[in-house]
């Protein structure tokens, strides 16, 4: 048995989701191999090396590589195949895009969403937006798992030493064009990896008003998050999404202002470690899976809470 | 052009799913069922490709028991032109899903295929890329804006970093995000014009493709219970116990 990881990168460093993925493909079997598929990509594959527990990192660097198209990525990837028991990436935007399209080719019935390693074929998954667990084997001799990162502790960035083979590229696939990419830019921590993060709902009313959640975020170094209600009214971009079909995160504090608490958007933060809901519906669903509740205006309750925020003097950064 | 648009009949998204006792499952009996929402989104943007004049024909499908027909219905009701209704009992795993489409695919030959992002019972998000992959055709995933060109589409897709735009020539598959538009109701002339509609019955059988689940489920449980919380009376109490007790600031 052996396990190749697709690591997801931006031809410059891994994404952190990467180091989540390692952890989890590291429970399946210690054979662990890395394959970057890039453009001058050279200090990603490095970056993977040094990762503990990898074994192997396989190289390949075209430039057909750099927009991370999957049709382009699965010729690369079927080349190496033959030789791995489980081929593993993140489930998120890029694995969840990629992994069929490989699995269908291997005539492989996918794991996805994988939150728990059972043994090397069975794998605990949420189905139903999180109200259900199934646990799941599969009997395909080649197995294809999408892991759900934010389950999985990051694996260690350094200490290992594992050998880059280089490797040629596949075909390119000539139906298929990218175009552009608007990437948000924030000087906040990433939603998916954020210790801290605060979400607005609905009952934000308009996006001017999420002033006063990033104001907020600012003092707790938190990320922003948001319903879908926010995001389909226009009052945040569609990466703040949090729920069945946005982002999973799981951080240590998760404070939902302004949101119901639909069971789609508890499907994305309710593993988090404590969970703060202000709503002035006392009824609202959310309060069922909030530590601390508190039924208030949140236009009144956003400004009092970022003074007494100023009036701490130690934030744990 | 045409456009073949498939659908799914799952619990209805506002439906508090409950875990059968025996575990082998989620309790289905007399709960309400609906069209997988963003399948509502795929029809909805091949309706108003039609109604733009750049596709003459939309064949709505699904894939299951007898009920799941409804889904076509539905969708005939707000603009389909006609049905098939792929006839298969119990669990098709998306790898069987994307066969079947497969099959026809060959035989209908649709310029572009359309279908949700992620159907919200197993929450796999697979079917599309699949199809993808089985038809060697481009995929074009979680679409929130299409735009139709003469013999490409212009897509952007909703990722995790923000917004992406691609290219896909036709044929292609796309699967959509909830964000590609606002589905239409159906009106009540529509409705009852929708029964004269044909639909196509096929037994998933003599389209010879193996159904067979790979994934054995070896049971289903309720995820663990959060403890239950407290309420507090105002903003200090609430920072005083963030600091003091969940010691989270």
């Amino acid at each position: 048995m052996s396990v190749l990881l697709i690591a997801e990168h931006n031809n410059k460093e891994l994404r952190p989701f990467t180091y989540n993925a390692v952890s989890a493909a590291c429970k399946i079997d210690e054979d662990l191999h890395i394959l970057v598929l890039g453009n001058k990509s050279e200090s990603v594959a490095k970056s993977a090396s040094e990762i503990p527990n990898v074994k192997k990192v396989i190289h390949v660097d075209n430039e057909i590589y750099e927009n991370f198209i999957a049709e382009n990525f699965t010729s690369a990837i079927l080349k190496h195949a033959d030789t791995y028991s489980h081929l593993v990436c993140s489930a998120n935007t890029f694995g969840k895009n990629l992994m069929p399209r490989i699995a269908a080719l291997l005539d492989t019935s996918q794991v996805s969403d994988v939150i728990k390693i059972i043994s090397a074929d069975t794998f605990l998954r949420p189905i139903y937006a999180g109200n259900a667990f199934a646990t799941v084997k599969s009997n395909d001799k080649k197995k294809c798992v999408t892991i759900r990162p934010t389950s999985f502790e990051p694996a260690p960035a350094a200490g290992g030493s594992a050998e880059i083979v280089k490797s040629e590229a596949g075909e390119a696939f000539k139906n298929s064009k990218f175009v552009k990419r608007e990437e948000i830019k924030s000087d906040r921590p990433e939603l998916g990896t954020a210790r801290i993060v605060i979400s607005g709902g609905r009952g934000m009313q308009n996006s001017d008003n999420f002033k006063l959640i990033s104001a907020i975020a600012d003092k707790l170094n938190a990320a922003i998050g948001a319903s879908r209600a926010a995001v389909d009214a226009g009052y945040i971009t569609n990466d703040h999404q949090v729920g069945q079909t946005g982002k999973v995160v799981v951080p240590d504090l998760y404070i939902a202002v302004g949101i119901s608490g639909a069971i789609q958007h508890l499907a994305g933060m309710k593993e988090s470690k404590i969970i703060v809901a202000i709503n002035k519906d006392g009824e609202a669903p959310i309060f069922s899976v909030a530590d601390y509740g508190l039924e208030a205006d949140l236009f009144e309750a956003l400004p009092q809470f970022l003074e007494e925020l100023n009036k701490l003097n130690t934030i744990q950064k | 052009m045409k456009i073949l648009v498939a659908v799914k009949r799952v619990i209805d998204y506002n439906v508090q799913v409950r875990v059968k006792e025996d575990g082998t499952g989620v309790v289905t009996d007399n709960v309400k069922m609906s069209t997988n929402p963003p399948d509502d989104n795929a029809v909805e943007e091949a309706v108003k490709i039609k109604e733009s004049g750049k596709a003459k024909e939309i064949v709505a499908i699904t894939i299951g028991e007898e009920k799941a027909q409804e889904t076509v219905r539905k969708a005939l009701a707000v603009g389909a032109d006609r049905g098939i209704h792929v006839k298969v009992e119990g669990v098709v795993e998306p790898l069987a899903v994307s066969k079947i489409l497969q099959k026809v695919v060959d035989k209908e030959k649709p310029d572009l295929v359309f279908m949700g992002k992620q159907a919200i019972d197993d929450d796999c998000n697979q079917t599309g890329q699949m199809l993808a992959a089985l038809l060697g055709w481009p995929q074009a995933t979680f679409a929130s804006k299409i735009n139709v060109k003469e013999a490409s589409l212009e897509v952007t897709r909703e990722v995790d970093e923000g917004l992406e735009t691609i290219e896909v020539n036709i044929p292609a598959i796309v699967t959509c995000d909830l964000r590609l538009n606002e589905p239409r109701y159906a009106s009540l002339p529509n409705i009852m014009k929708a029964k004269k509609k044909p639909l196509e019955q096929i037994n998933a059988s003599d389209l010879g493709v193996d159904t067979k689940a790979r994934i054995e489920q070896i049971k289903v449980e309720e995820p663990p219970k959060r403890k239950a919380g407290i309420k507090v009376a105002n903003v200090s109490e609430l920072v005083q116990k963030l600091k003091n007790e969940a010691k989270v600031i």
